[in-house]
């Protein structure tokens, strides 16, 4: 197990270098410049705010240089946000980001799961149909439906929660129960349908039927035979759900003016504020693959048929 | 002679409702179970071996299945009304049942002692500690060697072999009055086939137990089983003491089964008998002997009407227009 955790780990570095190397050469490629929209600059002005960002050197040279500096883990200064470094940037924004899907996903995963063990139970009852017609509706409905349409309800119409803000403003913890319910829609919705299906599976399976003969009462043979194997294809897509979640995020933050990395994210792409969208990828990318690395050291220590060497 | 009796099956019936329309996998099936008497249970696939026997523990997946009439007494009650709770504690305790494919029939994701100390402690009311030692002794018994090391590994980590003896172990360790066996053997190798029946048939006996065995093959049961039904179509068409039903098969359908046995005693060259059809699809079956079509002896009642059952005296029934009154 500690060897797999290692090489899985080391494994990443190569990973994460072909991402930074195509990125940063695509994101080059795009038309424009961080300092194509300040039209009235002198040539001279321009010509050393080039020169500070080292924007002058051949781009190979440019390459080696930003390479060095996330070596040492420093992801350079941003072209628009003055005096501020991609580090405070990230520092500030991610950590918001980062608690909205956390808390997006757990309850995502536990509505998902719980509406997923009463539909499979209920199989065919209202129960059942009234879940499922509600999964159905949260895959298909887009977030950014969603966020307006609960912003329109709960904040405006009925003045139970705050329209936009994070936990630090004044509103407090209330601001983040419209953020979560709009970003958790969809996986909890994936959910709900993976584990109601996986569970009327296994509950038709041999070894449920063992269970059942050895005469051991139906809640423990739900809770003891049959979830822990019904579940497991949920934890495999806790990986590509904190995906959609990040994704997701850039929408939810922008609808609740939520002061995450979603923001910059945008931002900076318009800017071509090139340091920046470094930053973003890097991040992105070490989410992903984190919880990637996660769900897999989940599953091993889940299922037992499954060794790693 | 019924006093020893322990479970009568009187005129159990098993249907399921289904698209294409009503499946009586079993219907009016009956027989008796003697104290520590082993019965075979014998038919091609799908005439309805497994349904009687999950009918009895009351496994019936509902729906689309559901016990559509009879009785079984057990203990003097009948399981058939009974409510969960009762049937439980005949489940696993009093009544056990091991099944045809030991590599899906337990559960992967729990250690063998979970498994099994689970049982144990829910019938006989062990504390984990001597449970555990319960289950590690009947895991000896059926032949697993070092068990007190194995006990706590997972069910892969075990041959198909080694799983239907830690299921056989399993079903015995609440020293169950009757066993059943859904053709315990059907998915191993042919040679782990003989060590699993001659195990069943062993630990049986040492502890008294009343074994209902199921298998396709009269072959299987032949060596070991005091008395056989035959099954078709979801009806007994013949029972009585294994002895007498292979020394003088009366229904037809047996006649072919026991031809279709491979023999030692007989020369190899000849070709194994098969007998000619396919078996009958059960759904919306017509008011007739199921088995006409494929009977070398049918006659035009056969096509009309499902014969009666036939009481040839000493226990030996059979339902065939060739038997009894139809005579
Ligand atoms: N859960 C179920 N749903 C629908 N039909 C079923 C179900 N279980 C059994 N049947 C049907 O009932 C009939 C009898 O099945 P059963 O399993 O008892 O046959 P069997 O004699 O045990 O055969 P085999 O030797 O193949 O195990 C078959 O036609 C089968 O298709
Ligand atoms: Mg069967």
């Amino acid at each position: 197990m500690t060897r797999f955790i290692v090489r899985r780990l080391l494994s990443t570095i190569p990973t994460l270098f072909v991402i930074i190397t195509l990125s940063f050469f695509l994101i080059r490629m795009a038309p424009g410049g961080p300092f194509a929209r300040e039209k009235k600059v002198p040539p001279e002005i321009l010509q050393n705010l080039l020169k500070k960002y080292h924007m002058d050197e051949p781009l190979p040279q440019q390459y080696f240089r930003y390479l060095g500096d996330v070596l040492r883990f420093d992801l350079g200064p941003s072209f628009k946000y003055k005096d501020q470094t991609v580090n405070d940037l990230l520092g500030t924004t991610f950590p918001v980001s980062l608690t909205l899907g956390v808390m997006a996903l757990a309850v995502a995963t536990f509505l998902g799961v719980l509406v997923g063990i009463i539909s499979a139970l209920k199989q065919n009852k209202w129960q059942d149909y009234a879940a499922m017609s509600v999964a159905v509706l949260g895959i298909s409905i887009p977030l950014f439906v969603v966020g307006p349409v609960l912003m329109l309800v709960f904040a405006l119409i009925l003045d139970w929660l705050p329209t936009s803000g994070w936990i630090g403003s004044r509103a407090g913890w209330a601001t983040v129960v419209m953020p979560v319910m709009t970003l958790m829609l969809p996986p909890f919705a994936y959910i709900a349908r993976m584990s109601r299906g996986s569970i009327i599976e296994v509950i038709r399976s041999d070894y449920v039927r063992t269970a059942r003969a050895k005469g051991l009462k139906e809640n423990v043979v739900i809770t003891k035979h049959v979830l822990k194997g019904a579940l497991l294809p949920v934890v495999t897509y806790l990986g590509p759900a904190f995906a959609g979640i990040v994704t997701g995020s850039v929408v939810v933050e922008r609808i609740f003016d939520i002061p995450g990395i979603g923001k910059i994210f945008v931002q900076s792409a318009f800017n071509r504020d090139y340091t920046v969208i470094m930053g973003d990828v890097i991040v992105y990318s070490l989410i992903l693959i984190s919880a990637n690395f996660i769900v897999d050291v989940l599953y091993g220590i889940l299922d037992p048929r499954i060794t790693y060497k | 002679m019924t006093d020893d009796v322990i479970l009568q099956v009187k005129d159990l019936k098993a249907y399921f409702k289904l698209d294409e329309g009503l499946l009586k996998a079993v219907d009016g099936v009956s027989f008796d179970l003697r104290k520590g008497e082993t019965l075979g249970i014998v038919g091609e696939s799908g005439s309805g071996k497994s349904v009687t026997n999950l009918a009895i523990m009351k496994l019936i997946p509902t729906p689309p299945g559901r016990i559509a009439g009879g009785q079984v007494i057990f203990d003097g009650k009948d399981l058939i009304p009974m409510n969960d709770n009762e049937i439980r504690q005949i489940r696993g305790n009093k009544i056990s049942m091991i099944f045809q494919d030991p590599m899906t029939s337990l559960n992967p994701f729990l250690r063998i002692s979970t498994q099994m100390v689970e049982t144990i402690v829910l019938h006989q009311g062990l504390d984990k500690k001597a449970a555990k030692e319960k289950a590690i002794e009947m895991l000896k018994l059926a032949g697993i060697p070092a068990p007190e090391n194995r006990i706590d590994q997972y069910p892969h980590q075990f041959s198909g072999g080694m799983r239907q003896r830690v299921m056989i172990a399993m079903a015995l360790s609440c020293n169950p009055e009757i066993l059943i066996a859904d053709e315990p053997t059907t998915a191993l190798d042919v040679t782990i086939q003989a060590q699993i029946l001659e195990l069943i048939n062993e630990l049986s006996q040492r502890l008294g137990t009343a074994v209902i065995l199921i298998t396709h093959s009269l072959g299987v049961v032949a060596g070991m089983c005091d008395n056989i039904c035959v099954m078709y179509a979801g009806r007994v068409v013949e029972k009585g003491s294994a002895d007498e039903i292979f020394a003088d098969p009366k229904h037809p359908y047996t006649v072919g089964l026991i031809k279709s046995v491979p023999r030692l005693d007989k020369e190899n060259k000849q070709r194994l008998y098969s007998i000619p059809g396919q078996p009958p699809n059960v759904i919306n079956l017509p008011e007739c002997c199921p088995f006409f079509p494929r009977c070398d002896r049918a006659m035009d009642i056969c096509k009309s009407k499902y014969p009666p059952v036939a009481d040839l005296g000493n226990g030996r029934t059979v339902s065939c227009w060739l038997y009894g009154e139809g005579k």
